[in-house]
């Protein structure tokens, strides 16, 4: 009864087809990105060089969260800009921190 | 110049005053919400910087001094070896496996999160409530997933790690189970409470994103946003949902993988 109403009340007005390609070929880039980094996890050996790739295989896949599932790219450069400069303040505390720590070690 | 001043007074009516203005050209609500997830960002990156900072001032692993890799107080533990089980497999050897499929769900949680925002535009009710309802189970598939993964981090494995403690004077040996805030099996006590604490903050919010999505889907499914004439309450919930997936990817990267 319930099921019945709801499906006449749809009818109503006419719902447009569906754009969802952009959606899938995000969803297969993040998939395919953590594929590869589950591979490297196990074949490359651990340091510097696998920090590095990891970091940047990361960015990317943040980029296109960012991007297009959160649709940032589609918005005003204004609001692009005030949320991704104060990130800033991040990168300065991670390298701050991270020579911290580095002192810490060497002091111990 | 003050003629015309006159003639185009601004109108202050309540629209204006509810956020009926849009700098940047979106929503008051939009836009609270992308203020808000940046200043969650800080909080996170602030977690994942002190994991840094921390790892960074206790000795690393090393073949060469240590040999084969075994548990130990002494250095930084792989979170590779310490992450290394599934659930009705005991004793199998997979490393990162299961956080591997815990990464996945949350992608496609995210995946079904925007396709129900993008049916939301198309005023589809119908598909925002399928959306919705595979987001939410996403959530908790996840949330049922760390839950397994944080009481086997809690008990341990059956060997154990021992310990050297210095009771009453003396040097005595004692064989821990598992972590906790204080003691940890995998290596030194503060691995164990980075981990509780960034898996445990990133767990509340994505309870809160289920909460949240339950009430999204309640109100769609009851009709409010087809009378309300637009679904964008789907698109801010959904801006949070995303940035829980997002935060996801930091943790897996550099708590799991590094």
């Amino acid at each position: 009864m319930a099921d019945h109403t709801i499906h006449h009340h749809d009818e109503h007005h006419e719902i447009a087809e569906p754009q969802t390609k952009e959606i899938w070929r995000t969803f297969i880039i993040l998939s395919v990105l953590t594929g590869i980094e589950f591979i490297i996890a196990f074949t490359v050996p651990a340091g510097r060089f696998r920090v590095a790739i990891f970091a940047g295989m990361t960015l990317i896949k943040a980029f296109y969260i960012v991007a297009e599932f959160m649709h940032l790219k589609h918005e005003v450069k204004t609001l692009i800009w005030a949320i991704l400069l104060p990130c800033i303040f991040v990168v300065w505390l991670l390298i701050a921190l991270l020579m911290e720590g580095g002192s810490i070690f060497m002091l111990r | 110049m003050a003629a015309t001043a006159t003639t185009e007074a601004p109108v202050f009516d309540k629209s204006t005053w509810m956020g009926g203005v849009e700098p940047m050209k979106a929503s008051y609500g939009k836009l609270m919400m992308w203020f808000f997830l940046l200043s969650d960002t800080f909080t996170f990156s602030a977690l994942l910087v002190t994991y840094g900072l921390i790892r960074f001032s206790y000795p690393a692993y090393d073949p060469a001094i240590d040999g084969a890799f075994h548990f130990s107080q002494t250095y930084w533990p792989i979170p590779e070896q310490v992450y290394n089980s599934i659930p009705f497999a005991h004793g199998l050897n997979a490393p990162l496996v299961f956080v591997g499929i815990m990464t996945f769900i949350l992608i496609f949680s995210s995946v079904t999160m925007v396709l129900a925002v993008e049916a939301g535009h198309r005023m589809d009710r119908r598909a925002v409530e399928t959306y919705m309802l595979w987001t939410i189970l996403g959530g908790f598939t996840f949330l049922g997933s760390q839950a397994w993964e944080w009481g086997h981090f809690i008990h341990g494995t059956e060997e154990g790690s021992v310990i050297k403690e210095v009771v009453n004077g003396q040097w005595l040996q004692r064989t821990i189970f598992g972590a906790n805030l204080h003691e940890n099996q995998y290596g030194p006590p503060a691995f164990a409470d980075l981990f509780f604490f960034i898996t445990g903050f990133h767990g509340t919010h994505v309870f809160s994103g289920v909460v949240l999505n339950i009430l999204i889907f309640y109100r769609s499914a009851t009709g409010l946003y087809e009378r309300r004439g637009h679904y964008e309450m789907v698109e801010k919930v959904g801006l949070y949902w995303h940035f829980v997936d997002l935060v996801w990817v930091f943790v897996f990267t550099f708590f799991y993988l590094v």
